[in-house]
């Protein structure tokens, strides 16, 4: 059986890997964990230079073979050829930042001094000319006795000569290589030192804008408030700019309920497809333009390299709660969605400051609660500003999100005084230089997140949302009863109302909230599967959020609101907090805190705004 | 007079050079990572931020060309004179 050869990316974090990755292999990347691990293996197909296919893995970035955490952990037992299940990389494409070589060169020589085939890639060769580095590759192959190829990933420059030294690296010529098996880091050090110096052709002193920018976006005072006015920003941009697009998206659905009703005989497929299918599933995949533009504005703040300075200024801040710095990145993606959030915690190497930020991070208002949160306050909060630029309904949004994060800061310092009780952790971070984030990264890293969405609307959603149209549907309700209440769904919504109902829920609210475990956004299709089946024709005219502002109560909405605030209701993020704990204790203590604070909250809502007359 | 300097009580804008380090104060994997990225003995650094507003947690600390953000718990472990 002849296998296709496994090359593996591997150098330090920072040194460009992930962009290199992604211009040798375009969008077809191939996602997974490494077996036992919860480390993701990027993995892609590209082809040599005489059409021989080669499968690119792109290891975790790291410092060493040394490891320091589990993901370096994998890329050391990987480049040793000691991982199960993962076949040895034939070559290794070490990946050295050109602009940073003195530090990277130190990882290099050590892999080099496995004596596998290997090639250098001197990546960012254009950002180092752009700091005034002009540097000799040449020299730099000499001193290190392996290919050196100069590259930009993100122009594709140097790719068709880097695949042609992987091809050539089998019949490398090893003895080149000099004697530094034997050597100690500080020595190695050294070494990376003398090499760099004597690869680079000129240096200028030039202008250093990265010290520029930092003094700006780094100061103790300009700093907090640039990154404040930027999440504000960003908030405000998910409700603002997505709604032209969201009114196409709706417009589109309308009219294929429109042609499904023209074209098909009345009857029980109508019903499904138009009620169940196209009301259901619409309701979410209206929410897409505002998840592409919350994600655009987190992996722009990621590839540019501002992240990690929102995580300096944030650490001093989190360390009050028992977290650091490096605990806000997940957090900050939760407000995309848990899942990836809570995958993210992976980088936090302590291991109960990263069970915390598990823990908390379901409290973020991930985009899924976007639908939720975007029809109460559609229906119930009047659209009107209350100062220059600033929408009561974006500022309602923006309280939902603070209330989330009050509460998570909250959750942690309780978390961090019991359950996690431990050492305080530390903060060590590599601040990446800035840089204008690539294009094509930025539009694979969209199309992968609107995707991973697109499939939930269609695999979870779409069944939740037919299961719950079924059990609606049936058994028909005898003339002049409602159809939900003698439905199945709705004789399950009579068991649960006795315990909603002391905390404002009506009986629609129960109903909605047993599919919606599946996923928050599910309570939304419910909601409109529920009035869609139930109302008379003037009812579906006036669409989903007439109807609220008409049958729910301000005091019921508002408890809604807040129940939406804590409860976990999403079955992938307790997966994706199984797999990442190894177990099921803590998805259960999850569960448990989140609905307590959920039913507690939503209570007091409700009775705090009944007390005071609204 | 200098033996008792550590890196913490350098001001932001001010350069020094590593000369011990007190790798047993320090958690292993920690140890382990600020050797990693160089945060060695022999090291010249320059102190460049400090946390925001009153605060001075955490530490940005230029070595070379890279910058690297660290508690000032780590950097009392670190022993510095001026350069």
């Amino acid at each position: 059986m002849s296998r296709v050869p496994v090359i593996a990316l591997v150098g330090n974090p920072n040194a460009g890997k992930s962009a290199l990755f992604n211009a040798l292999t375009g969008a077809r990347q191939k996602i997974a964990n490494y077996p036992g691990v919860t480390v993701e293996r990027k993995a892609g197909r590209a082809a040599l230079p005489s059409g021989q296919p080669i499968e690119l893995v792109d290891l975790p970035g790291s410092y060493s073979l040394d490891a320091a955490s589990p993901d370096e952990e994998v890329t050391s037992q990987v480049v040793m050829g000691r991982f199960r299940g993962e076949a040895m990389p034939e070559v290794l494409v070490v990946v050295v930042d050109a602009a940073n070589l003195e530090q990277h060169l130190v990882f290099a020589q050590e892999l080099i001094a496995l004596g596998r085939p290997t090639v250098v890639a001197l990546n960012m060769v254009d950002l180092a000319e752009r700091d005034g580095l002009v540097l000799d590759p040449a020299a730099l192959s000499t001193a290190l006795g392996v290919p050196v190829v100069p590259t930009v990933a993100v122009r594709k420059r140097g790719l068709d000569a880097l695949l042609e030294e992987i091809e050539q690296a089998p019949q490398q010529d090893r003895t080149l290589r000099h004697e530094v098996a034997e050597l100690s880091l500080p020595e190695r050090r050294l070494a990376a030192h003398n090499m760099a110096n004597g690869a680079i052709l000129s240096e200028t002193t030039a202008y250093r804008w990265h010290s520029r920018l930092d003094k700006v976006l780094l100061n103790p005072w300009a700093g907090p408030i640039i990154l404040f006015a930027l999440l504000f920003v960003m908030f405000q941009a998910v409700f603002a700019w997505a709604d032209p697009f969201i009114t196409l998206i709706e417009d589109a659905i309308e009219s294929m309920i429109g042609f499904v009703q023209a074209t098909m005989p009345d009857g029980i497929v109508q019903d499904f497809l138009t009620q169940g299918v196209l009301t259901g599933v619409g309701s979410v995949v209206v929410f897409l333009p505002q998840i592409i533009i919350l994600f655009a504005f987190i992996l722009v703040m990621e590839q540019s390299g501002y992240m990690a300075r929102a995580a300096f200024l944030m650490d001093r801040l989190m360390a009050y709660v028992g977290l650091s710095g490096r605990s806000f990145i997940p957090l900050l993606s939760s407000f995309a969605c848990a899942i990836p959030g809570i995958m993210a915690t992976r980088a936090i190497a302590d291991p109960k400051d990263r069970l915390t930020t598990i823990l908390i991070a379901p409290l973020m208002t991930c985009s899924a609660r976007l639908p939720v949160y975007a029809v109460i306050i559609g229906a119930f909060i009047p659209s009107r500003t209350v100062g220059p630029g600033i929408g009561l309904q974006g500022l309602v949004l923006f309280g939902l999100y603070l209330f989330g994060i009050v509460g998570a800061m909250a959750v942690a310092l309780v978390l961090r005084r019991t359950v996690t009780k431990g050492a305080a952790s530390g903060f060590i971070m590599e601040m990446p230089r800035y840089q204008v984030p690539p294009l094509r990264d930025l539009l694979i890293g969209l199309w992968q997140r609107a995707y991973i969405f697109l499939r939930r609307a269609g695999t979870i959603i779409f069944m939740a949302t037919v299961i719950l149209w079924v059990l609606l549907s049936f058994p028909k309700a005898e003339p002049g009863e409602s159809q939900v209440e003698a439905s199945i769904a709705g004789r399950i919504a009579d068991g649960l109302n006795v315990v909603m109902e002391p905390i404002g829920f009506n009986h629609e609210i129960s109903l909605a909230l047993v599919p919606a475990m599946a996923a928050r956004e599910v309570a939304v299709s419910a909601l409109a599967t529920t009035y869609a089946i139930d109302g008379d024709e003037d009812a579906q005219a006036a669409g989903l959020t007439g109807r609220l502002a008409a049958d729910w109560s301000l005091p019921t909405a508002l408890a809604f609101l807040a129940w939406f605030v804590f409860a976990p209701q999403c079955l992938s993020t307790i997966a994706v907090t199984r797999r990442e704990t190894n177990g099921w204790k803590w998805p259960v203590v999850m569960l448990a805190y989140l609905f307590g604070l959920a039913y507690v909250f939503a209570g007091i809502t409700y009775w705090g705004a009944v007390a005071l007359g609204l | 007079m200098d033996s008792q300097l550590t890196l913490d009580q350098i001001a932001p804008g001010s350069r020094a050079e590593i000369i011990s380090v007190a790798w047993d104060a320090l958690a292993p994997d920690e140890a382990k990572r600020l050797r990693a990225l160089g945060l060695d003995e022999g090291a010249r650094v320059a102190v460049a931020h400090r946390g925001i507003f009153f605060g001075s947690d955490p530490m940005a600390i230029i070595l070379g060309r890279t910058t690297i953000a660290i508690r000032r718990a780590h950097a009392r472990a670190m022993q510095v004179k001026h350069p």
